[in-house]
C-alpha cells in the first residue's frame, strides 16, 4: 500500500474546474450531493470551499445497484438524505472514484426518484477510465490508469489520502 | 410445528449466516435482528420520497399466499413488494385451488412453476411456513406473515423499530405485553425479540385464563393485575382480543375483561410518565384500549403501521438476496 497522489493538490483542481464549468454553464446555486462512503467527505470539502449556503447531500445507492442479483444487499446500507428539493435544481454530483460508470447510473436514476432535476455537473476526484456506459466526469482531480491488479482507494475523512493497492479485484465502487 | 433455535437458524440462514427465509425469530442472534431493523431504517426514508420505489426485486415475482384472510398484513406486505418493484400476484388460497381439492404441495409446484421468487405465507396451522420452506424449490424464500399461535416474526420485528425510534434502545427496558397471549403468535415472537435484543424485563399481563401455562419459559414475567403489570413500564403492548380464536369461556365478557384488562388513562398513569402505547391492530376500541389512550400522545400504534412496511421491505430484500448469495455458493459462482 503506498501514498499515490497528494489530496490538496487534486482538491485544488476540482474545484477550481467545477467553478469553470459551473461559471461556463450559468450555474449559480448549485446543491452538492455525495455519493457514500468517499464522495460525501468530498462534497463536505467543496460545499466549504464554494461557500454554499444548502446543506448537501448524501446519497446511498445500495438500493439501485445492478448487481443485486449477483452480490445481494449491502448490510450497511443507511438512508439517504437529501436535505432539499431536487425538482429543477442544478446539481453537482461528487464521487470519490469513476470507473466503470455504474455507480453512477445508480446514484443518477436514485436522484430522479426525488424529482428531476434541471441538470447534473458529475466531478470526481479520479477517472480510472476503463468505462462499461457511455457516462464521463464533467470535472475530475485526476485522470489515472492502473494495471489490471491495481486498485485505489480514498482513505479519509480527516485526513484524506489516495492509496494504491496491488490486488487481483477491481477498484471498489467503480 | 415444534422446532429448536439450531433447527431454525438452520433453516432460515445460508452457509455465511445470511437470512435466506424469515419463518420466526428463534435462533435469529442480535446482530441479524439489528441488521433488519437498521435495513429497515433505510427503507422509511424510501417511503417519504415522491417516487416510493426502489429497484431490488425488479424481476422478481412475489406470491401472497393467504390461506386465512387478513386484508391489513396482505395489504402491507402487498405495498412493500411494490415499493421494491417486484410483480405482486395475490391469492387467496382459502377460496381457491385447495378448497377444489388441490394439496398444498401441488399448489405450491404449480406457483413454482409460474418462476415465483418469493412466497409470503399466511396460514391458521403452527408450522406450514416451516414446511413449505424445507419443501420449495431451492432459491424461493419464504415469509413468514403469521402461523396459528406460532409466530408473526415481522409483526414482532416493526414493533421492535418502533420501540427503538422511540426509546433509541432496548437495554434497561421494561416492557408489558397485555391481553390475549394465548392466541398471540405475535406476543411469542415479541418475546423472543425483546429477550434478543436485549430488554431489560419482559412482562405479560393478563387473566390466567388467556396466559398459556409455559408462558415463563419463554423468558418474562407474568402479571394477574394491571398495577403491578404496568409499574416503571417504558412500553406498553396491548394485544388484540383474539374472539374469533377462542374456543369455551375464556373470559366472562367483554366489559369485563376491559374493566380490568382494558388499557384507560387511570391504568396508563401506573406506568412511567414517557411509556409508549403500542397495539398490533385492528384495535377492538372499548375492549383493549380506551380512545383516549389509542388516540392520545403516547400512542405510537400509527408509527407501528407506517414500520410495517420498511421491516417487509428489509425482511424480502434481505431473505432474496441470502437466497442469491446460497445459489452463488453452491453453483461456485462468485456471489
Amino acid at each position: 500500500m503506498t501514498a499515490l497522489l497528494k489530496v490538496d493538490a487534486l482538491l485544488d483542481d476540482l474545484e477550481q474546474g467545477l467553478r469553470d464549468v459551473l461559471q461556463a454553464r450559468g450555474i449559480e446555486r448549485p446543491v452538492l450531493i455525495g455519493i457514500r462512503t468517499g464522495g460525501v467527505w468530498l462534497a463536505d470539502i467543496l460545499h466549504k470551499r464554494l461557500g454554499l449556503d444548502e446543506p448537501f447531500g448524501e446519497l446511498d445507492i445500495s438500493f439501485y445497484r445492478d448487481d443485486f442479483s449477483r452480490i445481494g444487499l449491502n448490510p450497511k446500507v443507511r438512508p439517504s438524505h437529501l436535505p432539499f428539493e431536487t425538482e429543477d435544481r442544478h446539481i453537482v454530483l461528487v464521487d470519490d472514484v469513476v470507473m466503470s460508470g455504474r455507480t453512477i447510473r445508480a446514484a443518477m436514476n436514485e436522484i430522479f426518484d426525488y424529482g428531476r432535476p434541471a441538470g447534473i455537473v458529475l466531478a470526481a476526484l479520479i477517472d480510472l477510465g476503463a468505462r462499461e456506459l457511455p457516462i464521463q466526469p464533467d470535472v475530475v482531480g485526476q485522470r489515472l490508469s492502473l494495471k489490471a491488479n491495481e486498485r485505489v482507494k480514498l482513505k479519509g475523512p480527516d485526513p484524506l489520502s489516495v492509496e494504491l493497492r496491488q490486488a487481483d479485484a477491481r477498484p471498489e465502487g467503480a | 410445528m415444534m422446532t429448536t433455535d439450531a433447527s431454525a437458524r438452520a433453516l432460515q440462514l445460508n452457509a455465511e449466516g445470511q437470512l435466506r427465509h424469515f419463518l420466526t425469530i428463534d435462533g435469529l442472534d442480535r446482530p441479524l435482528l439489528t441488521q433488519i431493523l437498521d435495513t429497515a431504517d433505510s427503507f422509511i426514508e424510501v417511503g417519504e420520497r415522491r417516487i416510493k420505489k426502489v429497484p431490488l426485486l425488479r424481476g422478481r415475482t412475489v406470491v401472497n399466499l393467504f390461506f386465512e384472510s387478513s386484508t391489513r398484513t396482505r395489504s402491507t406486505f402487498e405495498l412493500a413488494a411494490k415499493r421494491l418493484s417486484a410483480d405482486v400476484l395475490n391469492l387467496d388460497i382459502s377460496t381457491s385451488a385447495t378448497s377444489k381439492g388441490e394439496s398444498l404441495s401441488d399448489t405450491l409446484l404449480n406457483l413454482e412453476a409460474m418462476a415465483s421468487d418469493m412466497f409470503v405465507v399466511r396460514h391458521s396451522r403452527s408450522g406450514a411456513p416451516h414446511f413449505i420452506a424445507q419443501s420449495v424449490t431451492p432459491g424461493v424464500a419464504i415469509i413468514n406473515a403469521g402461523d396459528g399461535r406460532h409466530a408473526h416474526p415481522t409483526q414482532a420485528m416493526l414493533d421492535m423499530l418502533t420501540i427503538r425510534q422511540k426509546k433509541q434502545r432496548f437495554e434497561g427496558l421494561k416492557v408489558a405485553i397485555v391481553g390475549d397471549v394465548l392466541h398471540s403468535r405475535v406476543a411469542r415472537s415479541q418475546i423472543r425479540a425483546l429477550n434478543t435484543l436485549g430488554a431489560d424485563e419482559v412482562r405479560v399481563v393478563g387473566p390466567s385464563t388467556l396466559l398459556p401455562r409455559e408462558v415463563e419459559s419463554l423468558g418474562c414475567k407474568v402479571c394477574y393485575d394491571m398495577r403491578s403489570g404496568l409499574k416503571d413500564i417504558d412500553v406498553i403492548i396491548m394485544l388484540r382480543l383474539q374472539r374469533e380464536r377462542m374456543e369455551g369461556a375464556l373470559l366472562p365478557s367483554e366489559r369485563e375483561f376491559y374493566k380490568v384488562y382494558g388499557l384507560n388513562t387511570d391504568k396508563l398513569a401506573y406506568a412511567k410518565p414517557e411509556a409508549i402505547v403500542m397495539h398490533p391492530g385492528p384495535i377492538n376500541r372499548g375492549v383493549e384500549i380506551e380512545s383516549a389512550v389509542a388516540d392520545g400522545p403516547q400512542s405510537v400504534i400509527l408509527n407501528q403501521v407506517t414500520n410495517g412496511i420498511a421491516i417487509r421491505m428489509a425482511v424480502m430484500s434481505m431473505a432474496m438476496s441470502g437466497q442469491r448469495a446460497q445459489q452463488g455458493l453452491e453453483t461456485g459462482v462468485n456471489a
